[in-house]
């Protein structure tokens, strides 16, 4: 544990998460400089930036993964919480439904009612008992969100979930992924460097440039993709994150 | 006379046969090689070019193998072994993988054992024997310590190289989903670690023969070891054959059934094959 983060679990009343004064650096090289990130109970926030930005540094601080980091500052996040990886990492010698509800508290019978309902919820009733190596891709992840949402978190941490998805499954993941936000409304930080997901996806997306937010804006829902407002925002976002010939 | 040798030339464009293995296969293939190397071998004794104070023809071989049965002499011999390397290799396997998991799970576990065991790994096991024997006579005892101790090395050195080699990733993961430390060692650690655990127990099941052949032969009597040992006073190459073979059995015997244990167990991998 960082030795000057001061850690509290204590919800504070309205934001689920509630950063402050975050700094984090590795080597000598600063990664967050004095960060301040609060996102409300049941907001999807998606982080945009490079790699080495410290998108996921970021991620990692308030996932309480970050035990070999140095750095100061206040994370306050909810106790419960649930990770989504680039890789779906399912253990490999467990069943579908025994990986979604690994590590649930409650009888067995109870945990794999949960368990089964979450897989019903992603659409994978039907693979409960397949290994974790037959699934494709989209499969494995649509796994690994059950086994997040089963946990009915307060706060959903997305580290680049579709990146090793393909483009029609990705499509497929964002939908699944928006109606699965909007019932069980957990508060979502989602990882990204993909534009048009982040604005597909998020209330409000943020731009990560050295370590410190270079742009916080929110994003209005329900706006096509031919609002010029929308088109105006991605362009800018794209500006943003260095990408010149954004073809508006 | 008309030499019409017509040589049929192949047509234009021809589909050129693979190269490589050509025709058919060969029915019961596997089989031809060692039928044909028993031919040969009943050959050279039947026509004498083979003393059977070198090696008894296989004939001899099967009726004195038939013989031993019969008077029980083998089946009594065989139980003795297989008790001294069920045992030798159950004490070896259980300290094997108490020791790795308690090295491979734990700090002090680590500094105490791995040093020690890495440094011991370099030994090669029969050269304990001299010391065995003055230590634990030549009874029983000295067999099964000396197959536990072979047995040992592999199931602990596989089981913790795939222990501390499981990747950090699986450690975060727990982490985020708060497992307890006891979910973690059975739900991550150990099955994690159970393809390691099989790599050494198919070696230490080989090694348990191996060490068992050498210690049967140094000091019996009893075992399919000693069975040899003293049909080699006697120049009766036959009986020493019968030995080889019940050997050579029990070995592709015991394989086997690792094996089909690891095949159940790891049913899981099977979808990746």
């Amino acid at each position: 544990m960082a030795p000057d983060t001061l850690l509290t679990t204590a919800q504070p009343p309205d934001a689920a998460v509630r950063i402050t004064g975050l700094t984090r650096g590795f080597d000598g090289r600063e990664v967050l400089s004095d960060v301040r990130l609060d996102i409300a109970a049941g907001e999807f926030v998606a982080l945009l930036g490079h790699s080495g930005s410290g998108k996921s540094t970021l991620l990692r601080a308030a996932a309480r993964l970050d035990h070999d980091a140095r750095g100061t500052g206040t994370v306050e996040v909810p106790e419960r919480r649930a990770v989504v990886f680039q890789d779906a990492r399912l253990l490999p010698w467990a069943r579908v439904l025994d990986n979604v509800v690994l590590g649930l508290d409650g009888s067995r019978a109870e945990r794999r009612r949960l368990g089964r309902e979450a897989l019903a919820e992603v659409g994978l009733a039907a693979k409960e008992r397949s290994w974790p190596a037959t699934l494709s891709g989209g499969e494995a992840q649509r796994a690994a969100l059950a086994r997040a949402l089963v946990r009915e978190p307060g706060l959903l941490l997305l580290d680049e979930p579709f990146g090793a998805l393909d483009a029609l499954t990705r499509i497929r993941m964002h939908a699944l992924l928006r109606r699965l936000c909007e019932r069980h409304r957990p508060a979502v930080l989602l990882v990204t460097h993909d534009v048009d997901e982040a604005l597909l996806l998020a209330d409000r997306v943020l731009v990560l440039t050295e370590g410190r937010f270079s742009l916080d804006t929110p994003v209005e829902r329900g706006t096509g993709r031919d609002d010029p407002e929308f088109r105006q925002l991605r362009a800018r976002l794209l500006t943003e994150l260095g990408v010149t010939d954004a073809g508006s | 006379m008309t030499t019409t040798t017509a040589v049929p030339r192949p047509p234009a464009g021809r589909i050129r046969r693979p190269v490589g293995r050509r025709g058919r296969r060969v029915p019961f293939a596997r089989a031809l090689g060692p039928l044909l190397v028993l031919a040969v071998w009943q050959l050279a004794a039947t026509t004498g070019a083979l003393d059977p104070q070198t090696l008894a023809p296989p004939g001899e071989v099967a009726a004195t193998g038939w013989e031993l049965i019969r008077t029980g002499d083998l089946q009594q011999h065989l139980l003795v072994s297989l008790r001294r390397a069920a045992t030798g290799l159950a004490f070896g396997v259980a300290a094997g993988l108490l020791l790795a998991l308690a090295a491979g799970l734990s700090r002090i576990g680590e500094a105490l054992l791995d040093g020690t065991v890495q440094l011991l790994r370099a030994l090669p096991i029969l050269a304990l024997v001299p010391l065995a024997i003055l230590w634990f006579g030549i009874g029983e005892q000295v067999k099964i310590v000396l197959v536990a101790l072979g047995t040992f090395f592999p199931v602990y050195l596989n089981t913790h190289a795939a222990l501390t080699g499981q990747d950090a990733h699986w450690a975060e993961l727990a982490q985020t989903l708060r497992l307890r430390r006891l979910d973690y060692l059975t739900r991550i650690a150990l099955p994690g670690a159970a393809p390691g655990f099989f790599t050494g127990l198919r070696m230490s099941v080989t090694i348990s023969w191996l060490v068992l052949v050498v210690s049967e032969q140094i000091n019996a009597d009893s075992g399919i070891g000693y069975l040899m040992t003293e049909a080699r006073t006697f120049g009766r190459t036959d009986v020493i054959v019968v030995g080889l073979v019940v050997y050579g059995l029990l070995g592709l015997l015991s394989d086997t059934l690792v094996r089909l244990l690891e095949g159940r167990v790891l049913s899981w991998r099977r979808t990746l094959s």
